[in-house]
């Protein structure tokens, strides 16, 4: 249930950022959720509604970029698609590879008015 | 709600808390600077709405910079009929494009132009207020921020300033972290009986509920607070940077932190630890690291414990350390019982080099600033 926490952690940049631009509402918030963070898109967007409620992002609409995983293969020595964080490798099946796109969990920009 | 970690309002309890929910922060702010202060945890979040129609007309006032108010109405325009879970395209300022598919629950969101005003300097010219009631389409108020910054960080910004405090005094802070009823807190005594006449040590326990880990850790002899999370399911570095002043660790140290028993959440929140401990009890599956493969991944090393009891199971302890290194190339492995003191002193050795690396890094930082200091006293004595 991380993601009520992660949602909060949203709302408190949003809110910082709505208030130090001087804001009388926030219309949109724009996340980055790597494919291989530990974060259900799903999850955040249901906590998302639960926490803005009241807020000056209450009713807020909540676009998720989805950033695919990639990851640096050691026996292949070169960049390959991941779906999975612990996943093996799609071209050797090995499972020495490094998590290098798709971890992020950014909030991007929001909309103010 | 807690604004760090999302429990439950006034569920967190640290022990011997003040009970009015007044407390002390420390800040840190982006130039560095540090200061402490009190306050209640109340937040209040005074924002008048206005009554936003979903359709139709509506009627509101502007207070503009002159001091002169008008009230008008307008209609939203355009099609309040949207089309659920569309693909589209957005260009960033940068230049740089992504496509996403997104769902409209409020069809009006999107939909009307903002009209904009003209004001002249009496503040009387103003085309909202006209007979014809127009607008000047097209200009939106609305305005895109650019934030890009990491959601924990306010929580890593805490890890951060607990991790830089420790480093000063030389302490060495461990998080273990595990399932409920893998042998955490009876490995922390056998640790601690062994470590206290070397060693200071102080402890900080997490649990939803009860202080009785707390005072189990207490008839050893040592200090240790209990943080009871309430609803949360993990400690995060706010509670620690609390639990620190209130224990205030010795130099030179070892802080041990008993996070929650879950083996999902804690993995993403940084106490400032040096290490995550992660403990897997032999009375688990072995297939443990695979289901969970954030917190195996997030530890620094795993303890196999109960491994007494490997005689009595169907339990393949190189198939566990073979899937907890699936997910963790790099752990460090110590197979131990906590009961029967098996295994213990490798264990005990790790955590012991650790206590010396972290003095040696506190009195290289030390030496580094005294050796600073005798040369701004040389470069003086030369003026």
């Amino acid at each position: 249930m991380h993601e009520m926490s992660l949602a909060e952690g949203v709302l408190q940049l949003v809110e910082d950022t709505a208030r130090r631009e001087g804001a009388r509402r926030v219309k949109l918030v724009v996340l980055e959720i790597g494919r291989l963070s530990s974060v259900e898109p799903e999850a955040i967007r249901f906590c998302f509604e639960a926490v803005t409620h009241g807020s000056i992002a209450q009713g807020a609409a909540l676009d998720i970029v989805d950033v695919p995983g990639a990851g640096w293969c050691l026996p292949c020595a070169q960049t390959v698609a991941m779906s999975e964080r612990y996943g093996a490798c799609p071209t050797c099946g090995s499972h020495q590879v490094q998590p290098t796109g798709g971890t992020e969990m950014r909030v991007k920009e929001i909309e103010i008015e | 709600m807690c604004t760090v970690c999302g429990c439950g309002a006034g569920e967190t309890k640290i022990e011997g808390g003040a009970p009015d929910n007044s407390h002390e922060h420390t800040h840190v702010h982006a130039d560095g600077t540090v200061h402490t202060h009190s306050h209640g945890h109340e937040h209040d979040h005074a924002h008048s709405h206005d009554g936003a129609a979903l359709a139709g007309a509506h009627a509101h006032s502007h207070t503009h910079a002159d001091g002169t108010v008008h009230v008008h109405e307008h209609v939203h325009q355009g099609d309040h009929g949207h089309v659920h879970g569309h693909q589209h395209e957005h260009v960033h300022a940068d230049g740089s494009t992504h496509s996403h598919a997104h769902e409209h629950p409020h069809g009006h969101e999107h939909a009307h132009d903002h009209h904009h005003h003209e004001h002249g300097i009496a503040g009387d010219l103003d085309y909202g207020t006209g007979p014809a009631r127009a607008h000047v389409p097209g200009m939106s108020q609305a305005r895109m921020v650019q934030i890009e910054q990491d959601i924990l960080a306010k929580n890593n910004a805490y890890a951060d300033a607990n991790r830089a405090w420790f480093d000063e005094r030389g302490i060495f802070a461990l998080n273990l972290v595990s399932s409920p009823g893998s042998g955490k807190t009876t490995l922390l005594c056998k640790t601690i009986e062994v470590l206290k006449d070397k060693v200071a040590i102080s402890v900080v326990e997490g649990d939803q509920q009860t202080s009785n880990d707390a005072e189990r850790i207490r008839a050893t002899g040592v200090p240790a607070l209990q943080i009871n999370t309430g609803k949360g399911c993990h400690l995060d570095g706010h509670m620690v940077g609390h639990a620190m002043q209130r224990l205030q660790p010795a130099d030179d140290s070892l802080f041990l932190i008993e996070n929650v028993g879950n083996l999902v959440c804690p993995a993403a929140f940084d106490l400032g630890e040096h290490h995550k401990v992660a403990i897997l009890s032999v009375t688990e599956g072995e297939d443990k690291p695979l289901k969970y493969p954030d917190m195996f991944a997030a530890a620094d090393v795993m303890l196999l414990n109960k491994c007494d009891l490997l005689p009595y199971l169907e339990f393949d302890a190189d198939l566990a350390e073979a899937n907890a290194r699936r997910v963790n190339p790099d752990l460090t492995v110590f197979r131990v019982s906590a009961t029967s003191g098996d295994g213990l002193s490798a264990w005990l050795d790790w955590i012991e080099a650790g206590l010396e690396a972290q003095r040696a890094k506190r009195s290289e930082t030390v030496d580094a600033l005294k050796a600073r200091i005798a040369e701004l006293e040389r470069q003086l004595a030369a003026k």
